[in-house]
């Protein structure tokens, strides 16, 4: 293998082996802690030998190898002082490497134990992207507008508390799995709309970097657990979204809405892919839950030529069955939407206004108000919903299509 | 492992006798599971007395060491696997008790 080569093995590597590197450093030697700096050694270990020595035959082995080779010098290290129970353990540890379902079962350990409900939820996203992703901390800093000596004090807090609390490194009962899986979920998503939906002054609009790591997490999550509905719904739901992501920002930054969006520029795989996990949904028979719904509306935007060909009145219907399982005003507000296009922007607004109480400081609630009014002719009050909605929006590309809107009033 | 599982309120009135009630059967249950090791009530904070003799003369404080509006009115001592079986317990007994709990391990 040449040179040039090295440091797309050593990324390669990093993508399809820290999961499951750290996964197995962590059941042996019961220690998240000593499972992520192994790891992360082992990988500081390959930069500098690869191009030297080559590209190992069996990276993922050679990894591994040394990094249990590092976990075991620290721990040997920290047991010069204290434990010499540990150290009889790690002598005569003579396991025989684990098969492969084994392994996968071990990352699943590794995200039911990140996405533990004890620890707050954005403890959880910073685990997971440490732990499972592969991220650094400075990255999962920047990626949070977090400083990085504070990110790096949660991610130690949190695998202290797993530690001391006995947070156990297993996959959850069956009688818990259903509720934890949501939990996994629920993570992997909030990761993917922050990719996407990017908040902060000086960020990029679309953070491709996470979304393209939480869909790589969700296609994990999808191979360990192929049978659950819910994940291939979000994987479905996020694959159509991202789809649509170069289409969704214009060459001056400003986000482009469904209706003007070149739909030739979407990803036909990525659709493809998306649609056929629907269909494969829909023939379950089971009963879908939120994220199976929400791609399913997906699935209906981007069957369409344009906005006009849509299926409103099967969006409607989704959103509607939506509504009986999530009877949120968010849900609500992304239901009157769609009513725009099938009943009007009247039949709407109505419904919109009814939701001011509840919505009131969302940005979103404000620029729908602000669309619908302007489809009406009513441009004073369209304005002054503009105006709100700016004044709560914190993505840049929204901020300037908001803006273009409201000049665009006369 | 054990944990300390504390009773919060913010109120030291004590449990009604419903809440009494479904306390013995919640007692009685995760004795005959073998998670009780240890269970009490508490008087009020106002019944306690601080005393600090960190240095030259033990300095006693009328009061709790915190003022707040909740406070520990009561903990179990449990024994459990791990957090998740202690999580499991502290659920039902939270029921049981019409209180908020505290779950924390015991080193």
């Amino acid at each position: 293998m040449s040179a040039v080569d090295v440091p797309a093995a050593i990324s390669r590597a990093h993508h399809e082996e820290w999961a499951r590197i750290v996964a197995s450093l962590t059941r042996r030697f019961g220690d998240l802690d000593i499972a992520e700096e192994a790891a992360a050694e082992a990988f500081a270990t390959a930069v500098q030998r690869w191009p030297a020595d080559g590209v190992p035959p069996s990276p993922g082995a050679w990894l591994t190898t040394t990094a249990s080779r590092k976990a075991i010098d620290r721990i040997r290290r920290e047991n010069k002082r204290d434990d010499k129970q540990k150290e009889a353990r790690l002598l005569y540890d003579d396991d025989p490497p684990e098969p492969l379902g084994a392994i996968d079962d071990e990352r699943l350990r590794l995200i039911f134990t990140c996405c533990h409900p004890a620890l707050a939820m954005e403890t959880r996203v910073a685990l997971t992207l440490r732990m499972v992703a592969g991220l650094t901390v400075p990255e999962i800093a920047r990626a949070f507008l977090v400083q990085q000596t504070a990110m790096e004090q949660r991610i130690t807090r949190a695998k202290a508390k797993i530690k001391v609390a006995r947070i156990p490194y297993r996959v959850p009962s069956a009688e818990d799995l259903p509720a934890r899986i949501s939990g996994v979920l629920a993570v992997l998503f909030l990761v993917f709309n922050e990719g996407y939906l990017a908040t902060g002054p000086d960020t990029d609009p679309v953070r491709h970097d996470l979304t393209a790591e939480a869909i790589r997490l969700t296609r994990l999550i999808r191979t360990l657990l192929p049978q659950d509905g819910e994940v291939a719904g979000l994987l479905a739901l996020m694959v159509l979204i991202e789809a649509r992501r170069v289409a969704r920002i214009s060459a001056t930054g400003e986000l482009v809405t469904l209706d003007e969006q070149d739909r030739s520029t979407w990803d036909a795989a990525l659709i493809a892919e998306g649609h056929q996990l629907v269909r494969e949904r829909l023939a379950a028979e089971v009963p879908p839950g939120r994220y199976q719904i929400l791609a399913a509306i997906n699935a209906v935007h981007t069957s369409a030529r344009n906005v006009r060909a849509t299926d409103w009145s099967q969006v409607v219907a989704l959103y509607d069955q939506l509504v009986r399982l999530d009877p949120s005003p968010i849900v609500a507000l992304n239901r009157a939407i769609a009513v725009a296009e099938l009943d009007g922007p009247e039949v709407a607004l109505a419904a919109i206004d009814r939701l001011e109480p509840r919505l009131d400081g969302y940005y979103l609630y404000h620029a729908t108000r602000a669309d619908l009014l302007r489809r009406l002719g009513r441009g004073q009050q369209s304005r002054a919903a503009y105006d709100a909605a700016i004044g709560l929006a914190g993505n840049p590309a929204e901020i300037a299509h908001l803006t273009r809107r409201r000049d665009q009033l006369g | 492992m054990q944990y300390l599982v504390s009773v919060i309120h913010d109120s030291a009135e004590l449990a009604t006798p419903e809440e009494m009630a479904a306390i013995d059967v919640f007692n009685d249950r995760i004795t005959a599971e073998g998670h009780w090791v240890f269970a009490a009530g508490l008087a009020g904070p106002d019944s306690a007395t601080v005393i600090d003799n960190r240095r030259d003369e033990a300095i006693v404080t009328d009061g709790p060491f915190l003022e707040s509006k909740e406070y520990i009115v009561g903990f179990w001592i449990m024994e459990a696997a791990d957090l998740d079986v202690a999580l499991r317990l502290a659920t039902d007994g939270s029921k049981a008790c019409n209180r908020k709990l505290e779950v924390r391990p015991i080193l």
